[in-house]
């Protein structure tokens, strides 16, 4: 039997939302600080999302193993990646615009490749339950959680600490800072470049993954709702800071819980505009967070957008 | 209204006088028939596209037809420059714009442009001091599937709950979820229905999400009104609901929980439709059918149905089959008190007044806006 939880459903309800949506947007938006912050900008992680989507869950179908998916996913998604920063490396050509097409060439051909895979049925990832503590039903579903979110909240602080502690992230700082200091220490900032933006299209390709193979859990065209271009846009609203952007993605993810949450409790009239939340809040938040000083405060130097 | 001059029609138009002098008179050739099929989202998404596509598969077996097709074509003016470009460089002199959004304003605006072809819609009000007459509209009363749907759902729940996913709250929408709750309370008037209106026909992350929030909510027996039901399908199986079908047949995707399903029925309808142009008739403008007619067909009872709830749904199948059923009844109110039908009052299947709903009945927790 489950409990009737009144009004309490609907912060159990953004508990559970919390954690089952925010996987996707942590992974992109992780992929895309790391690559902003060596000085790339890769706009087309929607199509790296929604074609690791596909990928995964083909793999998935295919192999029988959704784990195997996941890898794959995160294999197509650091060839669009390396293919990305392969591009932009010549002089010319602009990384929003390649980024952009990218998105429509990913979106294009996982829906030309995803064909077959819409009908059949491929393994999901397994679910982790950390709520054996409690009696509720409703508070044990909200905790089952997926170990990519774990993965995804460690590698948060692991970059976090990177970009500080560690040499790798200091070289991907200074060629996004400047190109020119970089080159002065011996560091090759088109091939850090190169590897960064891998790296992000691979983040990507597992956000993906997530979808089809964990929440919702298939395949079909119709699959991101736009995710891939909300967490470009979470970075720069987490100030280009890996923990900021787990806290985003947790934000966004609760946000749009509350649509269908405050329905059942009673709320029945303007769903639309709970349905709106998460974009409400962004505004809302850029809008108190913001001062005319400091509007590019921790963005790196070379992102064509600060040049 | 003004004929705009865009390269489509410009290349079709310098087409048709190359084609014009090779082959005179190819329109006139009634054993080709050119017909054309429009859907909202993939043709094959286990749900309301793939049920259309199913009956236009049924269509390309017809000898002397050409079946063109397109898939993912959204409810905006892309709907008037396919359709352009179905009449004009494929020859598609019958047309089936498959979604409720096509109606008003595309199909009303491109109708008029070419006289000789005909709109079949699906859904749409069409009347005929309003509209064309080269546009029609036909649906099925699948809101009966839902009623004995909701036999077995009422059936299956232990919590006295049951849960809908919807997309949109517009008629064959509500009169499905009112269905649903209806069908449910013939077993124990006890039962209420929680909606959960998602805001769009495809959105799988929201979809997945109002499933969980009805499992939440203790519902124990779900169906939707969705494009694609598969996502509900599978959420709900997850978390131990039992699901009932919609569009199409989901039962593979959860075979244990699935009872059964309101399915529709494409493939005779089209055929006939189609068959009728061939033979130089015209098809009604306005078609409606329900079990009855073939339009609408049950998906098999699944493992989970006790016999009690198989017989009750036989009995009341064998009911409706008999054609002129009626879902609302009264003493029927809507969930803010105010009075549907009054005692000994009843709306059959085909009574056009349940087209314009806008009520949800007693027992659904929800609201129309």
């Amino acid at each position: 039997m489950t409990e009737d939880l009144g009004i309490w459903a609907v912060p159990v309800a953004m508990l559970g939302g919390a954690i089952r949506v925010s996987t996707p947007f942590l992974f992109v938006s992780l992929g895309e600080c790391l690559t902003e912050r060596s000085g790339r900008i890769n706009l087309g992680l929607e199509g790296t999302l929604v074609f690791g989507a596909m990928a995964g869950y083909a793999i998935a179908f295919e192999s029988g193993s959704a784990w195997i998916g996941v890898v794959a996913a995160a294999l197509a998604g650091a060839v669009f990646g390396l293919f990305h920063g392969w591009l932009c490396r010549f002089k010319g050509v602009n990384d929003i615009a390649m980024g952009i097409a990218l998105m429509l060439l990913g979106l294009g051909l996982a829906f030309f490749f995803g064909k077959p895979y819409i009908q059949p049925v491929a393994p999901d990832l397994p679910a982790i339950s950390f709520g054996w503590w409690s009696e509720i039903p409703q508070i044990r579903a909200a905790l089952e959680v997926n170990a990519l979110f774990i993965v995804g909240i460690l590698l948060a602080f692991a970059m976090a600490w990177m970009f500080r502690n560690a040499a790798l992230g200091l070289r991907i700082r200074v060629v996004g800072d400047s190109a020119d200091a970089a080159r002065a220490i011996g560091l090759s900032p088109n091939r850090v470049r190169l590897w960064s933006t891998a790296a992000g299209g691979a983040f990507a390709g597992v956000a993906g993954a997530y979808l089809s193979l964990y929440y919702p859990g298939s395949w079909n065209e119709g699959l991101s709702s736009g995710q891939g271009l909300m967490a470009v846009a979470l970075v720069i609203f987490a100030r280009w800071n890996p923990v900021m952007c787990l806290f985003a993605a947790l934000l966004f993810g609760a946000a749009g819980a509350l649509g269908p949450a405050l329905q059942t409790v009673g709320f029945t009239s303007g769903y639309y505009l709970f349905f709106a939340a998460p974009y409400v809040l962004t505004l809302v938040l850029l809008i108190f967070t913001s001062s005319p000083g400091k509007a590019m405060e921790g963005a790196p130097g070379e992102l064509s957008i600060t040049k | 209204m003004h004929t705009k001059l865009n390269r489509r029609s410009l290349l079709a138009s310098s087409a048709a006088l190359g084609a014009a002098a090779m082959l005179p008179g190819r329109t006139l050739a009634a054993d080709n028939l050119t017909v054309g099929f429009i859907y909202v989202g993939p043709k094959d998404d286990f749900g309301y596209n793939q049920a259309h596509a199913e009956g236009a598969a049924a269509v390309k077996a017809m000898a002397g037809v050409t079946v063109i097709e397109e898939e993912n074509v959204p409810e905006t003016v892309d709907v008037q420059s396919t359709m352009e470009s179905m009449i004009q460089f494929d020859g598609a002199s019958l047309l089936f714009p498959t979604s409720f959004g096509y109606f008003d304003p595309h199909i009303l605006e491109v109708a008029p442009k070419y006289p000789d072809v005909r709109f079949q819609h699906a859904a749409g009000l069409w009347s005929a001091d309003k509209h064309p007459m080269t546009v029609g509209s036909y649906f099925g009363y699948i809101g009966m599937g839902q009623f004995l749907n909701g036999i077995t759902a009422g059936h299956a729940t232990k919590t006295k709950k049951i849960g809908f996913v919807a997309a949109k709250p517009i008629p064959q929408v509500l009169l499905n979820i009112n269905s649903f709750l209806l069908g449910a309370r013939q077993v124990d008037p006890e039962i209420t229905c929680q909606v959960i209106f998602t805001g769009e026909w495809s959105l799988a992350v929201k979809e997945a999400e109002a499933t969980n929030a009805l499992a939440d909510q203790g519902c124990d027996v779900i169906t939707c009104h969705v494009d694609g039901p598969k996502v509900v399908m599978e959420t709900a199986a997850a978390r131990g609901s039992y699901v009932c079908g919609y569009h199409a047949n989901q039962s593979p995707l959860a075979p244990e929980m699935y009872l059964t399903g309101a399915e529709w029925n494409w493939a005779d309808v089209y055929t006939g439709m189609v068959k009728t142009v061939m033979e130089g008739g015209t098809i009604d403008n306005f078609v409606r059918g329900g079990i009855a007619d073939g339009f609408v067909k049950m998906s098999p009872l699944g493992p989970a149905v006790s016999d009690a709830a198989r017989a009750q749904f036989e009995a009341t199948k064998a009911e409706i089959m008999k054609g002129g059923y009626s879902v609302i009844k009264g003493p029927l109110k809507d969930n803010s008190g105010n009075v549907i039908a009054a005692e000994g009052q009843a709306f059959a299947e085909d009574d056009i007044a349940l087209e314009s709903m806008d009520y949800l009945v007693e027992g659904v927790i929800g609201s129309t806006s």
